[in-house]
């Protein structure tokens, strides 16, 4: 620990007041404040979006039992996006750090520039691609694959589809990070004791690269679960998510108990998945 | 066909990347060649091949505005978040300090926060205190979710620093404040450069915590969900597209930039 200076004990906080401010007051009064909210109830006779504050806990009961089939289509959603975006992911990851020789930063970058075409110009490409006018659903109609009145978009299958591939780089680059820092001598070592290549896999690689598969499905999950704009872009009045019903809430219904109420509850049951998932996989260092 | 299958199980990782990246690649690929759709108002059909979109990306009405506003808020936000997260970074990684984990905690938590709980909170907090979304409300929403990502990527940069060369400053009579100046901070400089493109990227391309915080005003992500409804002028494509080729250029030029310097 000889990295660590030994100057005055206020040197610390005084490089942490700014951002420590910063966060009380932008991150942890509002969630506070959401919390109010989220007990609040309408003023009797007031205007819509008028409030008063009762505490009424009850409100989460309401908001819940309401929008139970949002919030497991969320949860459910979210989970499928996460398990595709890492079964597609890891190979690709693997591929990078083994096979990438010295086009492995060449690579990476390929990785992440998609990120820079905005992620809504990329979802609304794939609905026009998938869609009515797009090239893939007349050549499977015509090679009977789907039914003349089956389509592709406003389905759970093009928001699980939009989900995965948003999210897929937030999952690549962590597995990349992991994998690459695993030592090709340890495969060889376990090859050499006529390990084949599965049980490499789920013995040494697998279990090395886990850092990676936690950072890397919780990167995904996270935000897949609070997502609205793939639903909205890409599915159907059918397959809304939590976040749709969040945001009409906010902005067309002006029902700020209930969409406070909705928010807490989604980041309580993702903080809690979360905790449990971490613990599980047991992989405390996370950041 | 045996040497063709036997091939293919000899290569079968490097046919996957190349699908893999095609899948990545393909709605970009799709907004770029639809930029040069002579579309009119609605860029959904292929109507025909034109140069007019790029000559004239602001041909559209608002879009580069809302490009403008974008800009300058992912500058200010950068600017803000650079600063705060580089400064706790140093903290968390150079200071053994009372509280240590509950700064640890506080900088993880924004980041296992969906988004659009972290913009309805913020939109709460200010229609309490009755300040209006827009322009200012925006650019805190944007710091706020940048930080983190900044703390994380700096702290990383300064724990790969190797300790000797900073003791090896002070061997050779540097003080304190000089070793920082002229051995640290160059050495931490890639990971600050790395953490404000990657702020930068996150702000630029944000849309729902915008879309909770800025009120009337516009921004690119916003145009686009916005006019998604009744077509997307291929302007947007023309913007979208030159965003891709600009930042692939600054990563390119960066990494060739950083490996002329170790040769030198």
């Amino acid at each position: 620990m000889t990295s660590l200076r030994r100057s005055g004990i206020s040197t610390p906080y005084l490089l942490l007041i700014p951002g420590m401010g910063f966060l009380f007051t932008f991150f942890l009064l509002p969630l506070f404040n959401l919390a109010q909210t989220s007990t609040q109830t309408p003023v009797g006779g007031g205007d819509t979006g008028e409030y008063e504050q009762s505490w009424r806990f009850a409100n989460y009961i309401d908001a819940f039992l309401e929008n139970k089939e949002q919030f497991g289509r969320s949860f459910l959603y979210a989970l499928l996006a996460t398990v595709l975006a890492l079964a597609i992911a890891y190979p690709l990851a693997y591929t990078i750090a083994f096979k990438g020789g010295r086009f492995k930063n060449v690579l990476l970058v390929l990785v992440i520039a998609p990120f820079f075409t905005s992620f809504l110009l990329r979802t609304i490409a794939w609905k026009q691609i998938l869609g009515e006018e797009g090239l893939v659903v007349p050549t499977l109609r015509s090679l009977h694959i789907i039914s003349e009145s089956t389509t592709l978009t406003s389905s759970a299958f093009a928001v699980v589809m939009g989900l995965t591939y948003n999210f897929l780089p937030f999952m690549t680059l962590p597995l990349y990070a992991s994998i690459d820092r695993i030592d090709p001598r340890t495969l060889e070592a376990s090859g050499d004791l006529y390990a084949n290549g599965f049980t490499t896999f789920r013995r040494v690689t697998l279990p090395l690269s886990m850092p990676g598969v936690v950072a890397g499905t919780l990167l995904t999950f996270i935000p897949a679960a609070g997502d609205y704009v793939n639903a909205a872009i890409l599915g159907s009045p059918q397959t809304k998510m939590l976040g749709n019903v969040i945001e009409s809430r906010y902005f067309k219904i002006v029902d700020y108990p209930t969409a406070a109420a909705l928010s807490f509850t989604l980041m309580a049951a993702i903080l809690i998945l979360v905790t449990v998932y971490v613990r599980k996989a047991g992989t405390e260092e996370l950041v | 066909m045996n040497t063709l299958s036997r091939w293919l199980g000899r290569n079968l990782l490097r046919v996957y990347a190349v699908v893999a990246f095609t899948y990545l690649f393909i709605p970009v690929a799709y907004t770029f060649v639809f930029s040069f759709n002579d579309s009119g108002k609605s860029n959904l059909i292929w109507k025909g091949f034109t140069w007019a979109n790029w000559q004239n990306p602001c041909g559209a009405p608002e879009v580069c505005t809302a490009l403008g506003n974008s800009i300058k808020i992912g500058l200010l936000a950068t600017t803000f978040a650079t600063i705060l997260g580089t400064m706790i970074a140093f903290a968390i990684a150079r200071h053994r300090y009372k509280g240590r984990s509950t700064t640890n905690l506080l900088i993880f938590l924004p980041m296992a926060t969906p988004e659009i709980v972290l913009g309805a909170s913020l939109l709460s907090l200010f229609l309490v205190f009755q300040i209006n979304p827009g322009f200012w409300p925006t650019v805190i929403a944007h710091v706020l979710f940048c930080m983190s990502f900044v703390v994380v990527t700096v702290k990383a940069r300064i724990a790969s620093l190797d300790p000797r060369l900073e003791q090896a400053a002070m061997d050779l009579y540097a003080n304190e404040r000089e070793t920082f100046r002229r051995v640290t901070l160059p050495l931490v400089a890639p990971g600050i450069a790395a953490a404000a493109l990657l702020a930068f990227s996150l702000s630029f391309d944000d849309f729902i915590i915008t879309n909770f915080n800025s009120g009337t005003m516009t921004t690119f992500p916003k145009f686009i969900y916005t006019s998604a409804a009744r077509g997307i002028p291929a302007q947007a494509n023309v913007i979208g597209s030159a965003m891709f080729f600009l930042a692939l250029a600054i990563v390119i030029i960066g990494q060739f930039v950083s490996r002329k310097r170790k040769v030198s």
